[in-house]
């Protein structure tokens, strides 16, 4: 009963907030980006134009062709349909930010809730200088020098990004989490005797939980940009993988003359990433959140 | 605490981030997977050679005797040969480190400057088509991969416009000023070779633009949302009551505290921005530390990117310092209230 009444509290401000992200035109329009985006890599096999282009496929009757009814976004070098390879590339693009923010989003905040709640010890000292030593340097240099010495795919620089990524998780909870922990609520639940992951996971968690959602969704977009900028370089996918940064590097070879090979996927890179910037400032609009 | 304790402080973390930078970048280079040594010499190197080349680069003994070899290598500032320019990666630093910090420095003066300004603009005419304006600008910034931006301007402004060179530093008939620090447009100035000066800043504006967009949209955004937030402050208020010239009551009372958010993630915004370095540099074929880096990467030459990595925590940690001493000059409040709390 108790916990009927607690349900319901929380879907009526689910709604609240709902109605409230939706009367912000800009939001809603990342929104759109995100499923239309979400929609065409999930569907990409049944609605793409020529779904055997993705791959290995070749023909040069009809290589280089520029944009046309037929081929909407032109065909590349090898004669495949672009626009057939943007939506494969979004599978890519998609699975390299969903994939890493599930590996890292666990142990960051976990990390960063133990650190903030023992301030000031030594549990504290060890984690954060071992964060601040991976935030030394930009998490795109050091997933370039892990993929470096591994042998490029997608699968290594997903790992690679992933090991450089959870920093930022923990420090932005450990901020939230020290300063939470001197609050009346989280000390009647200690001189109550509460255990410690009640307090951590019970009482201080729930409160970080906007700020953890707001920075996943705009993570979620600098994710895509590092995985697009390793595989620009060629430490990422590998060809003929449709990945969207090899598809800009693989047409900047050809510009200016031929220019549709590399800027419709780089449009494609720019779509997905501005939906989910959009939807995070959404986000951080509707909580009041500053600092992210 | 005074600002010499400050910054004593900030060094002696300073050097044990770098410590343990060095301890995950050998880890990287060492522990992970793969023969440097036959990386570098190829498949087809017979295999006393491969072992001579790892008896000399200590990669027979224990790990551990590595770390201190590279280590103690690296403070005298010996950081290992080249395994792909057969050079010592210091020669290859000191050759490639100036033309991108010449870079960045420039990269980064535009960042700034148009960041601010049109932060300023747009969040003193807030809710105008002014403001609206650079919001869409910000966001093409903030979402535009910086290879991206570089590949565009190469087209527009190389190719389709033809007004600005898109290779280089400097264009083969301009005579090269003398080495002094490196940086091919500070050296023009000191040597008062005017035309060199004007065709290094020309060959420097495409790549600087292209990696300065990203952060330049981001420092418009914070400093535009600061600037409407004190704009409706009561001191402000009061000082137009006063009848403070606006230009004044702009200048003097709202930039200043509204420049420190803007001052705070300027470190942040120039790490990304020398990240960027490394994909725009190759693309403009900018003869800088970044594109070295990039090469020692894609060819794996392990010292190299060791190096690489390691430089780049130093720079950064420099910059972040000057960034703090900044807001503290900007913030009084952290400059007194460390003081009153001596």
């Amino acid at each position: 009963m108790v916990h009927n009444t607690l349900l319901k509290r929380r879907l009526e401000s689910l709604k609240k907030n709902w109605y409230k992200f939706s009367k912000n035109p800009v939001s809603v329009l990342g929104l759109f980006f995100v499923l239309a985006v979400s929609f065409v890599a999930i569907f990409a096999p049944y609605i793409s134009p020529y779904p055997m282009h993705a791959g290995r496929y070749v023909n040069f009757v009809e290589a280089s062709e520029t944009p046309s009814l037929k081929h909407l976004c032109g065909t590349d070098v090898f004669g495949r349909d672009i626009l057939s390879r943007i939506f494969f590339g979004f599978r890519y693009s998609l699975m390299m930010g969903a994939v890493v923010l599930s590996l890292v989003v666990v142990p960051g905040v976990v990390l960063g809730l133990v650190a903030g709640y023992y301030r000031g010890t030594w549990i504290d000292t060890v984690i954060m200088r071992v964060t601040d030593v991976f935030l030394a340097v930009p998490p795109l240099i050091l997933a370039l020098a892990i993929c470096s010495v591994l042998t490029p795919s997608v699968f290594h620089a997903m790992m690679a990004v992933s090991l450089m990524w959870w920093p930022w998780y923990t420090r932005l909870v450990y901020g939230l989490s020290s300063s939470l922990r001197n609050e009346f609520f989280v000390q009647a639940a200690e001189v109550t005797g509460a255990s410690r992951s009640h307090i951590l996971f019970r009482e201080i968690l729930p409160n970080c939980v906007s700020s953890i959602f707001t920075k996943m969704s705009l993570d979620m977009g600098w994710v895509i940009l590092i995985g697009s900028s390793l595989s620009f370089v060629g430490l990422g996918a590998q060809p003929p993988t449709p990945d969207l940064g090899t598809m800009v590097a693989d047409g900047a070879k050809y510009l200016p003359d031929q220019w549709w090979i590399a800027i419709f996927p780089a449009l494609a890179i720019m779509i997905t990433v501005l939906g989910f910037n959009l939807i995070g400032d959404g986000f951080r609009d509707l909580f009041a959140l500053e600092d992210i | 605490m005074s600002t010499l304790k400050f910054l004593g402080k900030r060094l002696a973390l300073s050097i044990f981030v770098l410590f343990g930078l060095s301890l995950l970048i050998f880890t990287i280079a060492r522990v992970l997977p793969g023969d440097p040594v036959r990386m570098a010499l190829g498949s087809r190197a017979p295999q006393w050679a491969v072992d001579n080349m790892r008896e000399q680069m200590h990669l027979n003994d224990p790990l551990y005797a590595q770390y201190y070899y590279w280590l103690s290598g690296a403070l005298h500032g010996d950081l290992g040969q080249s395994l792909f320019t057969r050079r010592a990666v210091s020669t290859d630093v000191k050759e490639f480190l100036p033309a991108t910090l010449e870079l960045a420095i420039f990269a980064g003066i535009i960042m700034a400057v148009f960041g601010v300004l049109l932060g300023a603009v747009s969040g003193r005419y807030s809710n105008t088509w002014i403001d609206n304006s650079v919001r869409i600008f910000s966001y093409i910034g903030i979402v535009t991969p910086s290879f991206v931006f570089a590949i565009l301007f190469m087209l527009l402004f190389g190719y389709v416009l033809n007004v600005l060179p898109t290779v280089g530093r400097l264009s083969p008939w301009i005579h090269r000023p003398p080495v002094i620090t490196g940086m091919v447009s500070l050296d023009a100035l000191l040597s008062g070779n005017f035309a060199a000066l004007g065709d290094a800043i020309r060959h420097m504006i495409l790549p600087a633009v292209s990696l300065a967009l990203g952060g330049m949209a981001q420092e418009a955004r914070i400093t535009r949302s600061t600037i409407s937030d004190n704009l409706r402050k009561d001191y402000i208020a009061s000082a137009k009551g006063f009848g403070v010239p606006e230009r004044l009551v702009v200048l003097k009372y709202l930039l200043k505290p509204s420049l420190i958010p803007t001052v705070s993630i300027f470190g942040l915004d120039f790490a990304s921005l020398l990240a960027n370095a490394f994909l725009v540099e190759l693309i403009f074929n900018w003869p800088g530390f970044s594109r070295y880096g990039i090469n020692a990467m894609l060819n794996k030459d392990l010292n190299a990117v060791s190096a690489v990595v390691m430089i780049l925590g130093v720079v950064f940690i420099v910059v972040n310092i000057l960034v703090d001493l900044l807001v503290a000059w900007l913030d009084p409040r952290i400059r007194l209230g460390a003081e009153r709390g001596k």
